[in-house]
């Protein structure tokens, strides 16, 4: 049993890579490379060339930035499961989850403060009227 | 059990105690560095998470000056796109020739990456002040205190990635591809690699579709 503990040593030396952190090779960066500027080229095409109308191209580009976001992280950053036993992976995890929480959130409680403080309009005009001016 | 029983005798001399061996199985000391600079990714991560949120909510108040669609310069705004993911792989090019142990290929790139960073921190400054130049400052309107501190934000930690490479730049070429370096080097590629996907943010939800009408 006890080779077992220096078969998590060797395991380390060998993944020089792990020890160092995970690394790409050329292919790894260079097809990141290829998809970013793709997914950024066209981001930027739809927008210049005004090819959809406005509200569709605003959901369009939000996919692209979320596929090139996963493209960087795969790519570039290295990121996979294994990596730090996984814990590279549940920290990002934890972090997007807290993010999606946060960014929808207060992007959804903001928009709404008009329309939520509407019955609230005869109670005291003074209090609404100074919260309504907030965002 | 046999296992416990090795680590324990070689943790004997130690006398921390028997709470010790539930640390002594985590046998990856000299990754801590790397999971730690992650760990701080993931909190700017959040910084940035807030300013995203505040222009989500601030990013139309103009307060009648002027708008996305009046101010951004995106051809400008695609050059330094393009300028930050060139130094992305440039920099990817630096990793891959340490990890081969060829330094001066590795300083190269390094300095490649170097130059890519200032041309972007260069645009951006330029286009800072022509901003404040024509009277569309942080303090115009709400949308322009949500967008300066935003981007000034990114800006600040590319500055703060350029001086670190500069160092690190200095660092290899006077010890050579020691292991510290490479750790080092692997951090900061960490780090720029997570400034580039920030920068899709930016792009994406102020520059492109602040033009949106």
């Amino acid at each position: 049993m006890s080779d077992h503990s220096t078969h998590g040593h060797d395991d380390h030396g060998h993944g020089h890579g792990h020890d160092g952190g995970a690394h790409g090779s050329l292919k790894d960066y260079t097809i990141g490379f290829i998809l970013s500027v793709i997914l950024t080229a066209i981001p930027f095409w739809l927008v210049m060339a005004k090819v959809l109308p406005s509200g569709t191209t605003g959901i369009v580009l939000l996919a692209f930035a979320g596929v090139q976001v996963i493209v960087h992280m795969i790519y570039f950053l290295h990121l996979n499961s294994k990596a730090e036993h996984g814990w590279s992976m549940l920290a990002t995890i934890f972090t997007v989850i807290v993010l999606v929480i946060m960014l929808a959130g207060s992007i959804w409680v903001m928009y709404h403060m008009n329309a939520n403080m509407m019955p609230g309009m005869d109670a005291g005009v003074d209090a609404v009227h100074g919260a309504h001016d907030m965002p | 059990m046999s296992e416990f029983t090795a680590t324990n005798q070689a943790e004997a001399h130690n006398a921390i105690g028997d709470s010790s061996r539930f640390y002594v199985t985590e046998h990856h000391p000299e990754n801590g560095t790397l999971l730690g600079f992650w760990m701080y990714l993931m909190s700017d991560c959040l910084i940035f998470a807030c300013l995203f949120a505040t222009y989500a909510v601030l990013g139309r108040n103009y307060a009648g000056g002027p708008s996305g669609a009046e101010l951004f310069d995106l051809p400008l705004v695609a050059m330094n796109t393009a300028f930050l993911l060139l130094s992305s792989i440039t920099y990817g090019f630096a990793m891959l020739a340490a990890h081969k142990n060829l330094k001066t290929k590795a300083i190269f790139w390094l300095g490649v990456t170097g130059l890519f960073g200032l041309c972007f921190l260069g645009v951006e400054i330029w286009e800072f002040v022509h901003l404040i130049h024509e009277g569309a400052g942080p303090q115009r309107s709400g949308f322009l205190t949500a967008f300066f501190a935003l981007v000034g934000t990114h800006g600040l930690h590319v500055t703060f990635g350029a001086i670190w490479l500069v160092t690190l730049m200095f660092q290899v070429a006077k010890h050579g591809l020691t292991v510290e370096n490479l750790r080092r080097l692997t951090c900061l590629s960490m780090f720029w690699h997570f400034l580039d996907v920030i920068w899709i943010g930016v792009f994406t939800f102020v520059y492109l579709m602040g033009t949106l009408p």
